[in-house]
């Protein structure tokens, strides 16, 4: 049974590990420090000086990097005097000729869609943060959905697909590299330098506090901890 | 008293401390709440049918994972003879190329982390159900690392994508996906499926069963207190 003088006033104050169930209570972490749980080692706050501007400023470059690429020549091949070049969507598509259609949606998601969509997510929660403005609606279903689906943005793992099926055709074909797989190739960089950046406590009490600072404007003071 | 150093000691856990934690934002509620008020994600304080859902998915993932190597996974055809490359087959033909590295890039992905994967979430889910004593902080790890190398083995689709999309030249060779192909998306798809839906606090809880019920006052710890936080345990 919960003793009562176990609990404090205020849940708020509190944070348990989502991997083991442990309960802490959350106190201010300093940029570029770490609280790590006591019993799992899960990482639990580490938050980063400029991280919310950072990370706009990294989606930013996801969504140009991922659009252009799109649009611009991905790979040529070239052997006995033929030709032939793959666009990124081609090569989504490759399984739509074999009466894979799903699978060719899920390619195309697994590696466009869904880094666009994690991208403009976190435009549309963080950048109001940067002003200090009041969350946009929607905000806290969208950072929700950043992370979830942050398993199935697979940039990264598709450009070393390339990579190997390149080495595959190598003594078959000349293939030449266009600028949307350099394109692709920077995006990895940008895609795992973002992820180690995001602190989701952090964003949490964020949005938390800019929420309550645009409901009451007037005197009420953010909670404080201690 | 003597302060027992061990960090599986149990320790307070939002459950027992009558509340509910938020999975997706690390906030806790008063236990019996639905949904998080910070996030709005779904509140379980102990997902028992996970281990249920966990087993499905593996289930399926292992049906789909079989032909995914009984199957070509390429078709290539050249000049009009069409030949087909399972994965191991593919594997085998880049080796004798001399491509030893890239030939052990795509067992380890489409072969080795598959099979580890089943064998670890099967072991976890397992040692969950029994109640197994063995060390939760390994099994934890664990549960990590298959959490963060599953989605790696989708890189075998990739290739096949960039491979039949890339070699069509005209009547002299062209490469078609093979059956395997979208078999073993699927096996990696539901396997992903099947680790995710694994609730890691149940690990946990096999401290907490047979521990003796804390008695008294219990203070709440702080892992981030400015001086006090604790060390990374990787350095
Ligand atoms: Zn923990
Ligand atoms: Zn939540």
């Amino acid at each position: 049974m919960p003793q009562a003088n176990e609990l404090p006033g205020d849940l708020r104050d509190l944070i348990a590990c989502p991997s083991c169930d442990a309960l802490y209570r959350a106190a201010e972490t300093a940029h570029g420090e770490r609280a790590v749980c006591a019993r799992c080692h899960h990482v639990l706050i580490a938050p980063l000086e400029g991280a919310i501007l950072n990370i706009v400023a990294l989606s930013l470059t996801v969504l140009l990097l991922l659009v252009t690429a799109v649009f611009l020549p991905f790979l040529k091949i070239e052997a006995k005097g033929l030709s032939h070049t793959a666009s990124i969507f081609d090569a989504a598509l490759a399984f739509a000729d074999a009466k894979m259609v799903a699978l060719s949606m899920a390619v195309l998601a697994l590696i466009v869609f869904i880094p666009v969509l994690r991208a403009s997510l976190l435009i549309f929660t963080l950048l109001p943060l940067l002003s200090h403005g009041r969350p946009l609606p929607g905000a806290r279903l969208a950072f929700r959905w950043t992370e979830d689906l942050r398993p199935w943005s697979m940039a990264e793992i598709f450009v070393l697909g390339v990579g190997v099926a390149l080495v595959k055709i190598a003594d078959m074909a000349r293939v030449e590299l266009g600028t949307a797989f350099w394109l692709f190739a920077v995006l990895v960089v940008v895609t795992v330098w973002q992820d180690t950046i995001i602190c989701r406590w952090t964003i949490w009490e964020a949005l938390d506090r800019e929420e309550a600072a645009h409901k009451r404007p007037s005197s009420v003071p953010e909670p404080d901890h201690g | 008293m003597v302060e027992p150093r061990d960090v599986f000691e149990p320790v307070l856990t939002a459950r027992k401390a009558g509340l509910v934690a938020c999975t997706h934002c690390a906030r806790v509620w008063p236990l019996g709440q639905r949904r998080c008020g910070r996030c709005g994600g779904r509140l379980i304080s102990r997902d028992r049918r996970s281990l249920s859902r966990v087993w499905a998915w593996w289930t399926v993932g292992l049906i789909c994972y079989i032909p995914a190597n009984l199957f070509p996974m390429l078709e290539t055809t050249f000049l009009g003879k069409t030949s087909g490359d399972t994965i191991v087959s593919g594997a085998v033909l880049l080796a004798m190329h001399g491509a030893v590295p890239v030939a052990l890039v795509i067992l380890l992905a489409s072969v080795c982390v598959p099979v580890a994967k089943f064998i670890a979430v099967a072991y976890l889910a397992a040692s969950v159900q029994r109640g197994l004593p063995a060390d939760p902080l390994r099994r934890t790890q664990l549960y990590e690392l298959v959490e963060f190398i599953g989605r790696w083995s989708m890189i075998d689709v990739f290739v096949v994508a960039v491979l039949s999309a890339l070699v069509q030249l005209s009547i002299v060779v062209s490469i078609h996906p093979g059956p395997a192909a979208l078999t073993f998306a699927l096996a990696v798809f539901f396997t992903m499926i099947s680790a995710r839906s694994f609730d890691s606090r149940l690990i946990w809880d096999s401290l907490e069963a047979d521990a003796p019920r804390a008695s008294g006052t219990k203070k709440i710890p702080a892992p981030a207190a400015p001086g006090g936080v604790l060390k990374d345990p990787q350095t």
